[in-house]
């Protein structure tokens, strides 16, 4: 224990400088601006030193916070991390200070207000990430719609409107059942600490509602095919910086959601539905994988392509089942965890760069189709040679952080059943696909006009923020191991725990 | 014959009703001018009834006259509860009265005399006390729905208010009679023991029929509630907004009296009729109100949608359910203060701000009471981290611990239903431009803006509190 409550200071901070933000007013964007970048570098810094806290050897929950909070209903404000959400936090608490750094001139309208929902944002993502109670999770995962949604409504593009009540009535659709199921496992179990339901003995029945209830919430906001719709409308009209938030960590949050609830609860019904999450995965894969190829707007295609990434998480989460408990085999299967986290964090770091790419393109055009661009290696040199890089990155290719956590997820899937690897490596050649036409398109061959010929070369904050992503993606892939070392142990507790059942 | 004692029970009664009168004597001296002295004095006479319900509060609960009156904490949240919205009300009224030239001393006494009914009401302990409650609070009730006579729109809404109030106190008080019938008391603990040994007991459900319809009235549950769009658009804005907080408060009350400390051995038959209500209630309003042009009519299917989840809480005839039904209606109330206070602050001399559109790009003009509103909205649909969710959470886990699941998921998916609404709200005022012909009030009044403030903020405050307040629920109902 220590005596700072860190992850507390880390929640609460940013949403405290939001109220500053506020106050600093609409007619100050700058005294806005740099006091937000203040507080997530600040923050950043916090998150750093509670790596450092936090004991890699052990595992397990550390650095716990309790307080009581509605003693009437057992549920009480607690916190704790392990290294899958340490892991999730430092992501979370980067790309924060690069969504800032990105939106600098480019948001002009009402500044302190999105700097502000920006904040709450940061605060509330990484609430959900050391959330120890079902409810407190809830509280966190669902309070993130409110800036969401205003961030895509007040500065998004020209169907906004609809892409932000779709994104908002989606995601609350999903999410209310998930509320249902925790009430029924209060109901049950008389408590909504994570740790207690996770050794609680529900019985199969039970388990499979419960699993579709946490199923419906994740699922959508994985998502998963085939309640992806809203992702595409809502990547579309956001903001380059919602974009990237969205893309980076908020997905990410509907996968740690089956990481905390769907293999620990109901280890049992999610073992006899694998095939069921495995199939939707490998669709994701392949089908999704065919849709982005055919998109004319750069947003829609990386969109698209994202949804068919964390098509790899969700395999490689639930082929844990069919490796631990049919075949025994823990070590494969741990590797199978280790590489869907590796890859939601990956795929963070890789989309979130993408989408800050084309928002340096729209910035300057002020259009998304790519027909409009061409010949950026010209035009930008350096920008295009980012572009590359990413785009590797996104195909998965070795030396990237795209290849580790593929690499890992479809090594783990050979040995659960060939075909199913089969298949998710076929997702390599699409992704190729559509990622190198995309680049082919835009970078090379010529101008198709004499704005796109005549684009102004990178500014010296987009070329950071470019650069933080490279360095981010090239230091992953070329040496992954202090993140898989980071989240060792805790992945190792968690196949232990998935392995026993429950009935 | 009654005691000292007695008198000390119902102190904050006795001396409400003689501030009452106070108020209403002391403004006959006043002319126009000075009208803010009544203002203020109302809000200081409100002020201290709070200390002294709250001080003269006994541990125990303890009865008066005989059983006649009770003084418990449930009463005692729910008196607090109503003196702090009237309180609401007062402040945020009074510029919106002047601008029309309503400043009138005798908003002040109706609405205090109408407060002294609902504290009767919920402090009933037999089926005289709370009739007497009922129609204390109801006909100043008629009276300050009427307050702008010039309006015809008032008019009638008045009207519909009280014919439609009067035929349920009319069943109300013909359900009463057959219970005194089946029972031969009217003491609600002697009603308990005797329907154990009655012979009457189709009489008996025949009676809870009409107390159900007539509590139903109360709440402006379906199929009860046609009245209440009516009275919502129809009444002058600070009417409606003491019409949406108070009477649902007082019928928490008027509901656990009547079917809990009286009829609750027929738990078993009530449960199931309050079952419906809350499903169709949920249905029929967030339905209808998906519908609505004007902002108050909105709000007053909101409300219906509301009670449907009271109802819910409710419907799990435990201290539980019973704690949550308080939690739901305390935090309702206090929402319900904030929408209209909005539109209160946004309306000027010869402008209600009640039509949704005038909300238009809300957040260019005045980004604080956008912010307002929007927390209004959030909490409303029951969004974290705003008090509305802990209270939705609470009602849910009645109802699914009353093993009503298949209630909870009708809830919720109404609940879904009713979001689009609140949201398109907030899509009003953050994301279409300003309507040019729609000019709103340019500074709102220093003591509604605090106040609303304070109010709005105090919903976000709330949830970290939600373990407090739901403990005193529960004490209250003797857990």
């Amino acid at each position: 224990m220590t005596t700072l409550p860190i992850l507390s200071i880390l929640t609460w901070l940013p949403c405290a400088g939001a109220i500053l933000v506020l106050l600093a007013g609409n007619a100050r964007p700058h005294v806005a601006r740099w006091l937000t970048l203040a507080f997530t570098v600040i923050t950043f810094a916090l998150s750093l030193v509670m790596l450092t806290q936090y004991r890699i050897g052990p595992g397990g929950f550390q650095l716990q916070e309790n307080l009581r909070w509605i003693p009437g209903i057992n549920t009480s404000y607690h916190l704790g991390v392990d290294g899958i959400s340490v892991a999730l936090i430092i992501l979370t608490t980067f790309t924060s200070i690069l969504v800032i750094a990105g939106a600098w001139q480019v948001i002009k309208t009402h500044v302190h207000q999105y700097m502000a929902a920006m904040l709450v944002l940061e605060g509330l993502l990484i609430g959900v990430f050391c959330a120890m109670d079902a409810l407190l999770f809830y509280l966190f995962f669902e309070a993130i719609l409110i800036p969401m949604f205003f961030l895509i409504g007040i500065w998004g593009g020209p169907r906004r409107v609809y892409a932000t009540l779709k994104f908002f009535i989606y995601t609350f659709f999903g999410s209310i059942f998930f509320l249902i199921g925790l009430l029924y496992m209060y109901h049950r179990a008389g408590t909504f600490d994570l740790q207690t339901l996770w050794n609680f003995p529900f019985t199969m029945k039970e388990q499979s509602w419960l699993f579709f209830s946490f199923l419906i919430a994740f699922a959508v906001k994985t998502p998963m095919v085939p309640v992806h719709t809203w992702l595409p409308d809502a990547h579309v009209e956001a903001p380059t910086g919602g974009s990237v938030i969205l893309a980076a960590i908020m997905l990410k949050v509907g996968t740690y959601g089956f990481i905390r609830f769907s293999l620990p609860i109901v280890p049992d019904a999610s073992q006899h539905f694998a095939w069921l999450i495995i199939v939707l995965s490998l669709i994701a894969i392949i089908y999704i994988g065919y849709v982005a190829l055919v998109q004319p707007d750069m947003k829609k295609l990386v969109a698209y392509s994202s949804i068919a990434h964390m098509g790899f998480v969700t395999l490689g989460l639930f082929i844990v089942y069919m490796l631990a408990r049919q075949m025994h085999d823990i070590q494969t299967a741990q590797l199978g965890v280790q590489g869907a986290v590796v890859q939601m964090i990956s795929h963070g770091f890789v989309s979130g760069a993408l989408f800050t790419c084309i928002g340096v393109m729209y910035d300057r055009l002020h259009t998304r189709e790519i027909a409009a661009y061409g010949g950026l290696a010209k035009v930008m040199p350096w920008f295009a040679a980012f572009w590359v890089l990413f785009a590797m990155a996104n195909t998965g290719l070795p030396g990237t952080s795209g290849f580790v956590g593929e690499f890992m997820v479809i090594l783990s899937s050979f040995s659960a059943n060939p075909w199913i690897a089969l298949f998710a490596a076929y997702s390599l050649i699409i992704g190729a696909g559509y990622t190198l036409w995309l680049i082919k398109r835009i970078v090379w061959g010529t101008a198709p006009t004499k704005e796109a010929a005549s684009m102004p070369k990178l500014n010296a904050r987009e070329a950071w923020v470019l650069t933080a992503f490279a360095v981010a993606v090239l230091a992953m892939g070329i040496y992954p191991w202090p993140l898989m070392h980071l989240m060792d142990s805790s992945v190792a507790q968690l196949v232990t725990h998935v392995m026993t059942s429950k009935i | 014959m009654f005691s000292l004692n007695d008198l000390l029970v119902i102190l904050p009664e006795l001396y409400l009703t003689a501030a009452a009168c106070l108020v209403l004597l002391f403004d006959v001296f006043l002319d126009d001018e000075h009208r803010d002295a009544t203002h203020w004095v109302a809000i200081v006479v409100m002020l201290v009834a709070i200390f002294l319900v709250i001080r003269g509060q006994p541990p125990e609960t303890v009865t008066a006259f005989g059983g006649m009156f009770v003084r418990d904490h449930m009463a005692e949240i729910l008196k607090v509860t109503v003196l702090i919205a009237t309180i609401l009300m007062f402040v945020m009224a009074r510029p919106w009265l002047k601008d029309r030239k309503l400043f009138i001393g005798e908003f002040y006494s109706l609405s205090i005399f109408s407060v002294l009914g609902v504290m009767f009401l919920v402090s009933a302990g037999s089926l005289v006390t709370v009739y007497l409650g009922l129609e204390l609070f109801s006909l100043p009730a008629f009276a300050l729905v009427a307050l702008n006579r010039e309006s015809k729109l008032s008019s009638e809404a008045a009207i519909k208010f009280f014919v439609l109030g009067a035929l349920a106190s009319g069943l109300l008080l013909f359900g009463m009679s057959l219970i005194y019938g089946a029972t031969g008391t009217l003491d609600l603990h002697a009603i308990f023991a005797a329907i154990g040994t009655t012979q009457h007991l189709h009489l008996l459900q025949f009676g809870l029929v009409f107390l159900v319809v007539g509590i139903g009235f109360e709440f402006g549950a379906v199929p009860f509630h046609m009245w209440l769009p009516d009275v919502y658009e129809g009444a002058p804005t600070p009417i409606a907004m003491y019409i949406s907080a108070v009477p649902k408060l007082a019928a928490i009350g008027l509901a656990y009296r009547l079917l809990e400390t009286g009829l609750g051995p027929l738990a078993g038959d009530w449960r199931m009729m309050l079952a419906i209500m809350a499903a169709l209630s949920l249905v029929v309003g967030n339905v209808v109100a998906i519908a609505q042009t004007n902002f108050k009519r909105m709000l007053a299917y909101s409300t219906i949608s509301h009670m449907g989840f009271v109802f819910l809480a409710l419907s799990n005839p435990t201290p539980e359910g019973y704690a949550s039904a308080l939690f739901y209606a305390v935090c309702f109330a206090l929402m319900e203060t904030v929408a209209f206070g909005v539109i209160l602050a946004l309306s000027r001399k010869g402008f209600d701000c009640d039509m949704i559109d005038d909300l238009k790009g809300l957040n260019q003009r005045s980004p604080w009471m956008a912010g307002m509103m929007a927390i209004a909205m959030f909490s409303l649909a029951g969004i974290p981290p705003l008090w509305g969710f802990a209270a939705k959470v609470l009602v849910l886990k009645a109802a699914i611990d009353g093993g009503m699941l298949w209630l909870a998921i009708v809830a919720i998916i109404c609940a879904i239903i009713g979001l689009f609404y609140y949201l398109r709200v907030v899509k009003v005022m953050y994301f279409d431009a300003p309507a040019e012909d729609v000019e709103l009030s340019p500074k709102p009044d220093i003591a509604l803006r605090w106040l609303l403030s304070i109010n709005a903020l105090g919903l976000i405050a709330m949830i970290g509190f939600s373990g407090v307040f739901f403990t005193w629920c529960q004490h209250a109902f003797g857990v």
